[in-house]
C-alpha cells in the first residue's frame, strides 16, 4: 500500500515490547537498502545475469552498425551516432525487462515467504532490486558506449555530453523497469512475464527513432514513434551525446520518466502487497 | 491507536474462513492458543492447517472471521502481527544464494538491527543451532535438516513472543527429524508460545501441551494428547492367523480377552484390535495359543494418525481425494 510510505507511526505496547503500527520513512529506506544488498550478492554469485548486459550490447552495436550503416546512413562511420544512441536506448530497455523477469522468479522462491512474514515495508522487496540493477544499466550503457567508441564514433558532446547521455540512460532504464516490475508483481510465471515484456519491448524499440529516422516513416507510423517514450529517451540522449546541448528533449524525457515511476510503482506496491 | 487489551491468549480465533474458488480450504475454525503453551494442529494433508496458520501470520487475506494474537487485530493491524509472530514454514524460507550468516544478517538487519548487532545474533543463533561450520556456505550446498534448523534459526532473531512452526519435520528423516524435535524442545523451556502444525501423531504427542485435530477445514476434536490418544486405545494389535479359517476363532478369544471385537482386515486371516495397554497383546497370544490357534504374525503399534481420524471422523486420513494447490502453493 501506499500508506506504507507515510512517515508518520504511531507505537504501541503488546506484552513487553513497544511494536509500531507501521513502519516508517527511516525504516522503509534501511529495509530497502538490505534488500539491494541482497540483490547484489546474489548478481555476484550468479554471473548469467550479467550476460544481457555484456554481450548484448557488443553483438548488437556491430551487428547493427555494419548491417544497417550502409543502408539507412550512406556509411558505417555516418550511421554510428544514431545507431549507437539508439543501442543504448534497447540494451536499457532489455536491462529493465530482465529486472521485471527475475522479480517473478525471486517470488517463487521460499525466502519470499519470509519477507512478506517480516515486518518490512511491502515495497522494500521491489525497490530493493530496482536500486541493485542501477549497476546492470551502468554497465550496459558504458560497454555499448566504449564499443561505438572502438568502431570509430566520435560524440560531438564530448566527455561531458557523453557522461549526461549515460547517466540519462541509466535513469531511463531504472524507470522504464517498473512496468516490468508490475508485470513481474502480476502474472503467473517467469515465462509469461518473458513473454508479455517481449511483446512490449519490441515494439518500443523499433516502432521508435532507435535505428532509422522517424521521417522516412509512414505518417501514421511517425505519429505513434514521436510519442513513443522511448523515442523521447533517444533523441534527448542524441542531443546529449552528439550536439552537447541540453534541448527540451531532454526535458520530455525526464518527464515521461517521471509519469512511468509515479504510475507503476504505487501499482507495483499494490499489486505486491494483494499476493500475499 | 486504542491500547491493546491485555489477554491471557496468545492467539485467538474464530470462525475462520478461506475459500480457493469454489472449494472451502477452511470451514469455520476457532482456535484458542493461552500465553507460554505448546499448541498442535494436526491433520492430514490438505485438511487446511497450512491456510489457517498462513491466515494468522498475516500471509493470506482471511474470507471470513476474526482472529487476534496478544490482543491484535490481524485483519486491521497486519504490521503489527507481524513484529510479534515468527513464521518456520513447511518450506525453508531462506535464501538459496546467501550463507547461512548473510541470510541470518539480513532478516536481522530487516528488522532494525544494526550491523554488528546483526552479526553477533546471527553468530550466536548458527552456534546454538549447531551450524556453525556451516556459516560461510550458501544454502544450496546444505541439507534439508540443516535448512529447516537455519529456517527456524531465522525465525527467532527478533525473538518473537509467538511462534509459528508449519510442518517442521515433514519431509525430514527419522534422525534428522530427532534433532530437530530437541531444538523445539529448547525453543519451549525458553517460554515461547508455539503453534505447530503437523501430519504425525507422535510429534503432536511429542511437543504439544494441547491439539486440535483439523479435517477438511473444520475442527473435528480437541483436547491433551492424552485425551485424544485414549479416543483411540494406546496402541493396537495387527494379527494374522496361520490359517484364514481360524479367523473367525481367534476374533472370539480377542474379544473375551479384551473385551471388544478386533476389527477384520482385508488379508485373509488379518485383525487389528485395539489396547488400552501394550501389555495386553501378551495376554491375547497366551490365549491364542491356549486355544491352538497359530498365528503367522503379531505385532504392536502405537496409534497412527489414521486411526485417530478413524476414531474421530469415521473415515481414513489417507483417502483425502481433494487435497487443494494452494495448501502446496507458495
Amino acid at each position: 500500500m501506499s500508506t506504507t510510505l507515510l512517515p508518520d507511526h504511531e507505537t504501541t505496547q503488546v506484552l513487553d515490547r513497544t511494536v509500531v503500527t507501521r513502519p516508517s520513512l527511516r525504516d522503509t529506506l534501511d529495509q530497502s537498502l538490505a534488500m539491494a544488498w541482497r540483490a547484489l550478492k546474489k548478481m555476484r554469485r550468479n554471473p548469467e545475469q550479467w550476460f544481457d548486459v555484456t554481450l548484448q550490447p557488443l553483438l548488437f552495436t556491430a551487428m547493427f552498425a555494419y548491417i544497417f550503416g550502409g543502408a539507412i546512413s550512406g556509411s558505417v562511420q555516418e550511421y554510428l551516432p544514431i545507431v549507437i544512441t539508439g543501442i543504448l536506448a534497447q540494451t536499457a530497455l532489455t536491462a529493465s525487462m530482465a529486472t521485471g523477469i527475475q522479480l517473478r522468479e525471486d517470488m517463487d522462491k521460499g525466502v519470499f515467504d519470509r519477507f512478506k512474514s517480516l515486518p518490512i515495508a511491502r515495497i522494500a522487496p521491489l525497490v530493493g532490486p530496482a536500486i541493485a540493477d542501477l549497476a546492470r544499466y551502468a554497465t550496459a550503457a558504458t560497454l555499448t558506449i566504449l564499443t561505438g567508441l572502438l568502431m570509430g564514433y566520435r560524440p560531438g558532446g564530448g566527455v561531458p555530453g557523453v557522461l549526461a547521455g549515460w547517466l540519462l540512460t541509466i535513469i531511463a532504464g531504472w524507470s522504464l523497469a517498473w512496468i516490468f516490475t508490475y508485470l513481474g508483481t502480476r502474472a503467473r510465471s517467469a515465462q509469461a512475464v518473458q513473454g508479455i515484456s517481449m511483446m512490449i519491448m519490441f515494439p518500443l524499440t523499433f516502432l521508435s527513432n532507435a535505428f532509422v529516422p522517424a521521417d522516412t516513416l509512414p505518417g501514421w507510423l511517425e505519429a505513434f514513434v514521436k510519442v513513443n517514450p522511448v523515442s523521447l529517451v533517444i533523441s534527448a540522449v542524441r542531443d546529449l551525446m552528439n550536439d552537447g546541448m541540453v534541448t527540451a528533449n531532454v526535458g520530455w524525457a525526464l518527464l515521461g520518466c517521471a509519469v512511468i515511476v509515479a504510475v507503476f510503482l504505487p501499482l507495483s506496491v499494490r499489486s505486491y502487497s494483494r499476493k500475499m | 491507536m486504542t491500547p491493546v487489551p491485555d489477554t491471557d491468549l496468545a492467539v485467538a480465533a474464530s470462525g475462520l474462513v478461506k475459500t480457493f474458488d469454489d472449494f472451502r480450504a477452511v470451514d469455520g475454525i476457532d482456535l484458542e492458543v493461552r500465553r507460554g503453551e505448546v499448541f498442535g494442529v494436526l491433520g492430514p494433508n490438505g485438511a487446511g492447517k497450512t491456510t489457517t496458520l498462513k491466515m494468522l501470520a498475516t500471509l493470506l487475506p482471511m474470507d471470513g472471521g476474526e482472529a487476534s494474537i496478544f490482543g491484535v487485530d490481524v485483519r486491521r493491524h497486519p504490521h503489527m502481527i507481524r513484529q510479534l509472530v515468527g513464521v518456520t514454514g513447511q518450506y525453508a524460507s531462506v535464501d538459496e544464494n546467501l550463507t547461512g550468516s548473510e541470510n541470518l544478517w539480513l532478516f536481522g538487519r530487516l528488522q532494525g538491527l544494526s550491523s554488528a548487532r546483526a552479526k553477533v545474533i546471527a553468530k550466536d543463533l548458527l552456534e546454538r543451532f549447531g551450524l556453525a561450520e556451516a556459516r560461510d556456505k550458501q544454502i544450496k550446498t546444505f541439507s534439508g535438516g540443516m535448512r529447516r534448523r537455519l529456517d527456524l534459526a531465522a525465525s527467532l532473531i527478533s525473538q518473537p513472543p509467538l511462534i509459528f512452526l508449519d510442518e517442521p519435520t515433514t519431509g525430514l528423516d527419522p534422525r534428522t527429524r530427532g534433532q530437530m524435535w530437541e531444538t523445539i524442545r529448547e525453543l519451549i523451556r525458553d517460554g515461547s508460545t508455539v503453534l505447530l502444525t503437523t501430519q504425525y501423531l507422535d510429534e503432536a504427542d511429542q511437543l504439544a501441551d494441547r491439539i486440535a485435530v483439523i479435517d477438511r477445514g473444520i475442527k473435528v476434536a480437541e483436547g491433551t494428547p492424552d485425551e485424544l490418544k485414549t479416543s483411540v486405545g494406546s496402541s493396537t494389535l495387527q494379527l494374522r492367523m496361520s490359517d484364514p479359517d481360524e479367523t473367525v476363532g481367534a476374533a472370539d478369544v480377542v474379544r473375551r480377552v479384551l473385551g471388544e471385537a478386533p476389527v477384520l482386515t482385508p488379508e485373509a486371516g488379518g485383525m487389528n484390535a485395539a489396547l488400552t495397554d501394550a501389555n495386553q497383546a501378551a495376554d491375547v497370544l497366551i490365549a491364542l495359543r491356549q486355544s491352538g490357534l497359530s498365528i503367522a504374525s503379531a505385532t504392536v503399534q502405537k496409534p497412527t494418525l489414521d486411526e485417530v481420524f478413524m476414531a474421530i471422523t469415521g473415515h481414513s486420513a489417507e483417502d483425502e481425494t481433494h487435497e487443494p494447490q494452494m495448501e502446496a502453493s507458495r
